[in-house]
């Protein structure tokens, strides 16, 4: 694929906390459209990753380049990239004191700087595609977890960015929860969203990523298409990995 | 027939009202200050670089740690006279309650703010926010929120505290009243009629308060824990 089509590229990321490695020279890039599934054991760094993408943690050392402009020491500038980079997190964190069209409005107002029409006639747009128009009035302690998670996934979507991030998007959630959250991924897979997802849900991975990169102690273990993963001896460890989560499933 | 109590009551009342005004704008100017004042002083406690937290600091220490007669006093004969400042003990009870409550109410609203989860600045500023908007559209909202409750304490507390400024002069309810007992020496019924105009006072306050506290109030805001 040529350059032009590379939405986001990593390159040497390291990150440590005191004397814990936790990211080693992590390199990837990914194309536009492209769905990459990030798995692995517990503290090998799969959220950290996606925190120092958008800087929210500062990587030790390393680069992220979003469509060719460097991301890491891009200064005050962040803020314009952190727009273009979606993200939603294990915990949804949505603004409790907002209502659920309000917690989407209110990026848009105030970094967007859209007028109040272009930020409702958004939100709704945002709220209608994950299904949730009929919530716009209420606030985030009256949804439920899948809820909850939809509306932050809106109101990531609702600044129109390149790429999403998901940090374990389901693991708060009961099994019946998580299953409508995955279709509200699944869709925007199926639309072309340019995505990362750091997840435990082992077969939601194998089915909708592009691409299926095994986190062991900082460092990307093993990587390939889902095909691959599941049937190239090459994938031993991966392989192992999947089989003892879902053994329990 | 008219009891004689009773008219000599209603004969000092306009003068007793005068000094219920003066306690309300006392009470008023101290929490509006504090307000003013404490807020920003929360804020630089939390968010500030270290020197600015030391200067919080040693600041709430000075007002939290000296008893409000001993302020008062050290503002009226000491620091305003040595700046060579003649100025009224009326605005020097303003000064002095208002500062003092700035110290509390920073507190209040330290607390409030760092009650708040560390996902809502990360949420925040994971959509472009800078650390500026997303404390002032995101974290004192819901700061405001959480202080609202511990914050109405500060009222009664305030309202009862004025009445301290008595020993400085001030015309204030309890000044006022002690006139009238030295002048109708009806000890009892005087301080009583004082006692019940404080408790309508902070009963009418407290009652304002809360339906501040009902109109703001957010469902489930508080109770849920993501």
């Amino acid at each position: 694929m040529t350059d032009t089509a590379c939405v986001l590229k990593v390159e040497n990321l390291c990150k440590s906390f005191g004397e814990i490695k936790v990211l080693c020279n992590i390199s990837f890039s990914v194309q536009k459209g492209e769905t990459k599934a990030f798995i692995g054991p517990s503290g090998t760094g799969k959220s950290t990753l996606l925190r120092c993408i958008n800087q929210i943690t500062e990587p030790d050392s390393g680069n992220v380049w979003l469509d060719g402009e460097e991301v890491t020491n891009s200064g005050i500038r962040i803020n314009y990239f952190r727009q273009k980079i979606g993200m939603v997190f294990q915990n949804f964190n949505l603004f409790d004191h907002l209502t659920v069209q309000k917690n989407v409005e209110i990026a848009l107002l105030k970094v967007r700087g859209m007028t109040p029409e272009e930020a409702t006639k958004k939100a709704i747009f945002e709220l209608e595609r994950v299904g949730l128009a009929d919530k716009a009035d209420c606030y985030p302690a009256q949804l439920s977890g899948g809820q909850a998670q939809r509306v932050s996934i809106a109101r990531a979507l609702a600044m129109d960015p390149d790429v999403m991030l998901f940090d374990e998007p389901t693991s708060a959630l009961d099994p019946e929860l998580t299953r409508e959250v995955l279709e509200v991924i699944r869709m925007l897979a199926s639309q072309g969203t340019t995505m990362l997802i750091v997840t435990h849900e082992m077969r939601f991975a194998l089915s909708v990523a592009n691409e299926v990169l095994f986190m062991e102690n900082g460092t990307i273990a093993e990587r390939g298409t889902p095909k691959d993963v599941l049937n190239d001896p090459g994938f031993e460890r991966m392989r192992k990995f999947i089989g003892k989560i879902e053994e329990y499933r | 027939m008219t009891d004689p109590l009773l008219s000599i009551l209603m004969d000092w009342l306009p003068y007793l009202l005068e000094g219920v005004v003066l306690t309300l704008v006392l009470v008023v100017a101290a929490l509006g200050i504090g307000l003013l004042l404490g807020l920003p002083m929360a804020l630089g406690q939390i968010y500030g670089s270290k020197p600015v937290r030391y200067i919080i600091e040693v600041y709430v220490w000075f007002f939290r740690g000296l008893p409000l007669l001993v302020l008062l006093f050290l503002f009226y004969f000491g620091v305003f006279p040595a700046l060579g400042l003649d100025i009224p003990a009326f605005v020097i009870a303003i000064a002095v309650l208002g500062m003092r409550g700035a110290a509390y109410q920073s507190q209040i609203f330290r607390g409030a703010i760092l009650s708040i989860s560390e996902g809502q600045m990360t949420a925040a500023r994971s959509l472009g926010m800078t650390r500026w908007q997303a404390i002032r559209t995101i974290i004192l909202p819901q700061a405001m929120l959480i202080a609202l409750p511990g914050w109405s304490n500060e009222y009664p507390t305030v309202l009862t505290d004025t009445s301290i400024c008595y020993a400085i002069g001030v015309m204030e309810l309890l000044t006022r009243t002690s006139q009238i007992v030295s002048q109708t020496y009806l000890t009892m019924p005087i301080y009583l009629a004082c006692a019940c105009v404080y408790i309508a006072m902070n009963y009418a306050g407290m009652k304002c308060l809360n339906m501040l506290e009902n109109k703001v109030m957010v469902p489930g805001f508080g109770h849920a824990s993501t």
